[in-house]
């Protein structure tokens, strides 16, 4: 029962880069819901089942505000993180994350999103045409799973199509593999800036898009800029990185890819699978309100709980063979857009951008594959979203 | 016979039951059983388009709706008997 915490397991093993690290599995199998030693000295949880981190994740009695909550990665503060800012609803409880909620899910419905498919089309296959005329070999991480979730926000928050070019070379240079931590952070505040102006420029001249029509409810100006900024950070790297790793993925088993060519109706089940079995954001966190009676132990008020959503994806007693890719299966339940009324804002326009993006590729390049050994993709490593940095890709010219 | 008492036992109608105070708007619903739910245009939460999905399919996507919720808004029984 007094069990030395332990650390957070955070390296991948190097021939299994798409698995989560493989202390996860031993610590889901020995202690499920284990005591962890913080970076910054608190010791709190690790939930590594999938019971049990859905369960953490839906229950009242556990708060998202993140001045309560010591952060399970290194470079944190020391001691708790900052407040959330206005906007940035994933560090908060209700009522106030209610309102943020109600006021932005109505703008992220199944039927809303669908209603994008055409242009999520439009944008997919805009880019794959410029990558056959320019021909193999290109990077498919900056010619495709970058620009159409980039071009996609545009869309959503109504950024003038004037500013779009702009727009999207500062995007790129968020996710840029070469540049250092600290410049990719400025990037995201410099496009925050601009969605910042953007808020308060429509605020004047309403417009039909997400941003636009939260201009026509009780914001504050901060709150509003605040929540562009939430968007762009929520929507930008998730999406690409999902683009990115899955297209890894599927050419790592091409059987699979060749299933999701014949079959393109078995795209909905496919990418449930793939956000199952890839799990980009894979930590969330939560601190305990009161003392809490969870699986025979007590979590004590105050202590994090960190919910290890990549590990409770592979968890053998919800999903079979849970490490093998299996297009076919049925992956709903998985978590990872999360659990409780935090689940991802956002989930189903990802759905959507994946649904298209991912079968276009692979039909409009048979024969895409790989064009560097496998030793030689380049992939995020200790990121808070897992992903692929550079994946150069070619194709037989026909 | 148990064959069939057993698909009889899957699909079974059921009466649903929502709670739009807890909904977070996630769409899981709508997502996995569309002609029973749909959500609100304006603050993306659940409406209950059918109470009393028949036996079949529609009960059976309504069960896994259920399960699926993230905010635990959906309350699921199984419908009275009818009447013999």
């Amino acid at each position: 029962m007094s069990q030395e915490p332990v650390r957070l397991p955070r390296d991948r093993a190097e021939d299994h880069p798409l698995d989560p690290p493989p202390g996860l599995a031993r610590l889901r199998e020995e202690r499920p819901l284990a005591r962890m030693r913080y970076p910054d000295g608190h010791v709190g949880r690790l939930a590594t089942g999938h019971a049990t981190v859905r369960a953490i994740a839906a229950d009242p009695r556990f708060s998202s505000r993140y001045e309560l909550m010591h952060y399970p990665f290194p470079g944190g503060p020391d001691g708790p993180l900052p407040p959330a800012p206005p906007g940035d609803m994933t560090g908060m409880d209700a009522p106030e994350h209610t309102r943020y909620r109600r006021l932005l899910a109505g703008r992220f419905t199944v039927r809303r999103m669908r209603e994008l498919t055409a242009r999520v089309e439009r944008i997919t296959t805009d880019h794959l045409d410029a990558m056959e005329r320019h021909g193999p070999v290109v990077d498919l991480i900056e010619a495709y799973a970058h620009p159409v979730p980039a071009l996609m926000i545009c869309e959503l928050l109504g950024v003038p199509e004037a500013d779009r070019e702009m727009f999207t070379r500062r995007a790129a240079a968020v996710f840029d593999a070469e540049a250092p931590v600290e410049e990719q952070t400025a990037a995201l505040t410099r496009l925050g800036e601009y969605v910042h102006e953007l808020a308060l420029a429509k605020r004047k001249h309403p417009t039909d898009d997400v941003l636009g029509e939260l201009t026509r409810t009780d914001l504050t100006d901060a709150e509003l800029a605040g929540v562009g900024s939430f968007l762009l950070a929520a929507g930008l790297d998730t999406t690409a990185n999902m683009i990115g790793l899955g297209t890894l993925a599927l050419l790592r088993h091409p059987d699979q890819a060749a299933a999701l060519r014949a079959e393109p109706e078995s795209a909905d089940r496919a990418v449930e699978e793939l956000l199952r079995y890839l799990t980009i954001a894979h930590t969330g966190a939560r601190v305990a309100l009161e003392d809490v009676e969870l699986d025979g132990q007590v979590i004590r008020a105050g202590e994090t709980v960190t919910l290890s959503l990549e590990a409770a994806n592979r968890d053998p007693a919800r999903f079979p063979d849970p490490d093998t890719l299996d297009l076919r299966r049925k992956a709903t339940g998985h978590l990872a857009f999360g659990h409780g009324p935090h689940q991802c804002l956002g989930q189903q326009l990802a759905r959507v951008e994946l649904r298209v993006a991912l079968p276009a590729l692979f039909t409009r390049f048979p024969t895409l594959r790989s064009a560097v050994p496998p030793e030689e993709v380049r992939l995020r490593r200790n990121t808070s979203v897992h992903g692929v940095r550079r994946l150069p890709v070619t194709w037989d010219e026909g | 016979m148990t064959g069939r008492k057993a698909a009889g036992r899957e699909a079974a109608a059921v009466v649903l039951r929502v709670d739009r105070d807890r909904c977070a708007g996630s769409g899981m619903c709508v997502l996995t059983a569309p002609g029973v739910f749909d959500q609100d245009a304006g603050d993306g939460r659940v409406l209950l388009l059918d109470a009393r999905p028949p036996a079949g399919p529609a009960a059976t996507a309504a069960r896994e709706a259920a399960g699926l919720c993230p905010a635990g808004a959906i309350a699921v029984r199984a419908a009275p008997a009818p009447d013999r």
